[in-house]
């Protein structure tokens, strides 16, 4: 009976659909990150510890997941608000700024990284403004943020516009005529309801900045412990072939990456478990 | 509270939802708005609510301005036709929101608060679901959460918008009769939104028929299905049989054919002929006014549903009683026991 049940599945190819993707998983990402981890076992504990306390390593640490938590932290807020622009309001050009959004997708990094430098050097439309106000963008710390924040924007717009566009203008009608202002609506009502997708698009900006390397390195001026960024770093071991100190770099930053997810995660999950499906 | 809405002209591009509309509601009565799809009914009400603008005219509650409020300030309860709970809130939360958006210096205490949700809850009868969240629920018992969550206010007014409208045959009918002795409870002004005219004459103390925007008919509900004012209402409102008659010179024709039916005081001109199904008495043939060819016969608990081919050849269904059995083939004579023509 049972036998017979397990073959009458409404949803047939559990078996295959399953092999593939545990095949395609390890191949894919679980054998090289197991890798990864064994190349660092060829340091000792001492070995390794120096490497990660050394000053250089935690600067570069410190402004890869800095920088890029405070890039995610402002998409996270604008990417909200052009959310908003794009799915509530009809205005000319609205289908061309939706596309606009795209774009940190699709352009090389390299490539990002050359505009964004031209534009940002002191000498560039923005950069020459900004010098004369003592703001130096180009090849500083600055740079860094303002790369990690175009490569991050369209992480958040594309998670939570499918969610907006889903929420029901009427639930704001509904706290309207219950005497809620346009404020409270926002905080009490349309916010929560967004909440899970907002932390999803944060996680992943948050995500892309760390690892982001392509126009980074170009804007940055990669000044070792000031702006010099921590897959940079792994990248200058690599080439004086320091290859243990590379993994070591590189098994601290999955690490932390990993445990930032997962906490991203968790509260995700909450936060949509106060909203179950419909 | 009463409100009074004069000549109200509401229009999207071209087309005029509401084409000069006036209406009065009287302090505590329970009005239903009746018509098709696209007749204007919901954006009449809509407007009441503050939720839209009229082009023109006026809305005013016990003689003050209305649409010089927005939704906020007019105080009115409006129940969705899909509920609009909010989904991240559980059930005691959505019927509090409107208790706890007050401004600061007027809002209840929190202990105030719960008094008044669990009464709110009480009245409901769903007190049980206080903890859940919306999702948890069936579409009953959302919809009178989202009716508890507009009686939170205090509303001075309370819209429905097809209340019933999403929910299944059953349900829709035990929340009519709910619905019905809940104002009676409440007494509160209301207005309710159907399309479902067994709804609106079962539910409502007046009936407003709409078409295109404009009203037909305002009337009891009796007034509404026995004396009609329009083709519009009578074809609207319960079962009819249309037929397109000619008047002239003191005679009703149906194609050709003179009806031995009384035609004093019609207009001359084309005209249409209604009779309710079930007022059409069957008799011998050339008994009455019409002669017909019963074509098939079903029965519906008390009646027979006879679909009868006149010999002029339109066809037309009746409802009869059944103690006297039709049959497929028969040739019957079919007499209106009562009947109205309108012009046009």
């Amino acid at each position: 009976m049972s036998a017979l049940a397990a073959r009458r599945r409404t949803l047939p190819g559990f078996g295959l659909t399953m092999g593939l993707t545990l095949s395609w998983l390890s191949i894919i990402i679980l054998i090289p990150l197991a890798g990864l981890f064994l190349k660092s076992l060829e340091l000792s504990p001492e070995q390794f510890w120096n490497i990660l306390s050394s000053r250089r390593t935690l600067n570069a640490l410190r402004v890869s997941f800095g920088l890029a938590f405070a890039a995610a932290s402002v998409n996270l807020v604008m990417g909200s608000i052009i959310v908003w622009a794009l799915v509530r309001y009809r205005f000319p050009g609205r289908r061309l700024f939706d596309a606009i959004v795209d774009v940190p997708f699709a352009l090389p990094t390299a490539v990002a990284g050359v505009a964004l430098t031209a534009l940002f050097a002191e000498k560039g439309w923005l950069g020459a403004p900004l010098a004369a106000l003592g703001i130096k963008v180009a090849f500083t710390p600055v740079g860094i943020f303002v790369a990690m924040i175009f490569i991050g924007i369209p992480f958040v717009v594309r998670t939570v516009q499918p969610v907006l566009q889903d929420l029901d203008p009427e639930i704001e009608e509904a706290a309207g005529s219950l005497g809620a202002s346009r404020w409270q609506t926002i905080i009490r009502v349309i916010l929560p309801s967004l909440a899970p997708a907002l932390l999803t698009g944060l996680a992943l900006a948050f995500a892309r900045a760390v690892g982001e390397y392509g126009s980074v390195i170009f804007i940055a001026g990669n000044l070792p412990n000031v702006s010099e960024i921590a897959p940079l770093l792994i990248v200058i071991r690599l080439s004086e072939f320091r290859y243990a100190d590379a993994t070591a770099i590189a098994v601290v930053m999955l690490v932390v990456s990993f445990v930032i997810i997962f906490a991203v995660n968790r509260l995700q999950r909450w936060a949509r478990s106060r909203i179950p499906a419909r | 509270m009463t409100i009074e809405v004069k000549n109200l002209v509401k229009k999207f591009g071209s087309f005029a939802a509401l084409d000069g509309v006036d209406l009065k509601v009287d302090n505590g009565e329970l009005l239903a708005l009746l018509g098709p799809s696209g007749s204007g009914k919901t954006t009449l009400l809509r407007i009441i609510a503050g939720l839209d603008w009229p082009d023109s005219g006026e809305v005013s509650f016990n003689g003050e301005d209305a649409l010089a409020q927005g939704a906020r300030e007019r105080h009115v309860g409006f129940v969705f036709q899909h509920y609009a709970l909010f989904r991240h809130m559980t059930v005691f939360e959505n019927v509090a929101f409107g208790l706890r958006v007050q401004p600061r210096a007027v809002r209840k205490d929190e202990a105030a608060i719960r008094a008044r949700v669990k009464e709110l809850l009480d009245l409901v009868q769903l007190d049980w679901l206080a903890d859940r969240y919306p999702s948890q629920l069936s579409g009953g018992q959302r919809q009178r959460i989202a009716l508890a969550r507009a009686l939170a206010i205090e509303p001075r007014i309370l819209l429905l918008d097809e209340p019933f409208g999403a929910l299944d045959a059953k349900v829709r009918k035990e929340l009519r009769r709910w619905l019905r002795s809940l104002h009676h409870e409440i007494n509160v002004t209301s207005i309710f939104v159907t399309h479902d005219q067994e709804e609106a004459l079962e539910v409502a103390n007046r009936v407003v028929v709409m078409d295109k925007g404009r009203i037909e008919q305002i009337g009891s509900p009796d007034d509404v299905y026995e004396t009609p004012a329009s083709a519009f209402v009578h074809g609207f409102i319960g079962e009819s049989i249309e037929l397109p008659v000619q008047v002239e010179g003191g005679v009703i024709r149906l194609g050709d054919r003179p009806l031995r039916l009384a035609a004093d005081g019609l207009a001359p001109g084309a005209s249409k002929l209604f009779v309710r199904r079930h007022d059409m008495l069957v008799g011998p043939p050339g008994s009455g006014a019409f002669e017909g060819a019963v074509q098939h016969v079903r029965n519906f608990g008390p009646v027979q549903r006879a679909e009868v081919a006149l010999s002029g050849g339109e066809t037309i269904e009746i409802d009869a009683p059944r103690d006297k059995e039709l049959r497929a083939g028969d040739t019957i004579g079919l007499n209106p026991r009562r009947y109205r023509i309108f012009a046009g």
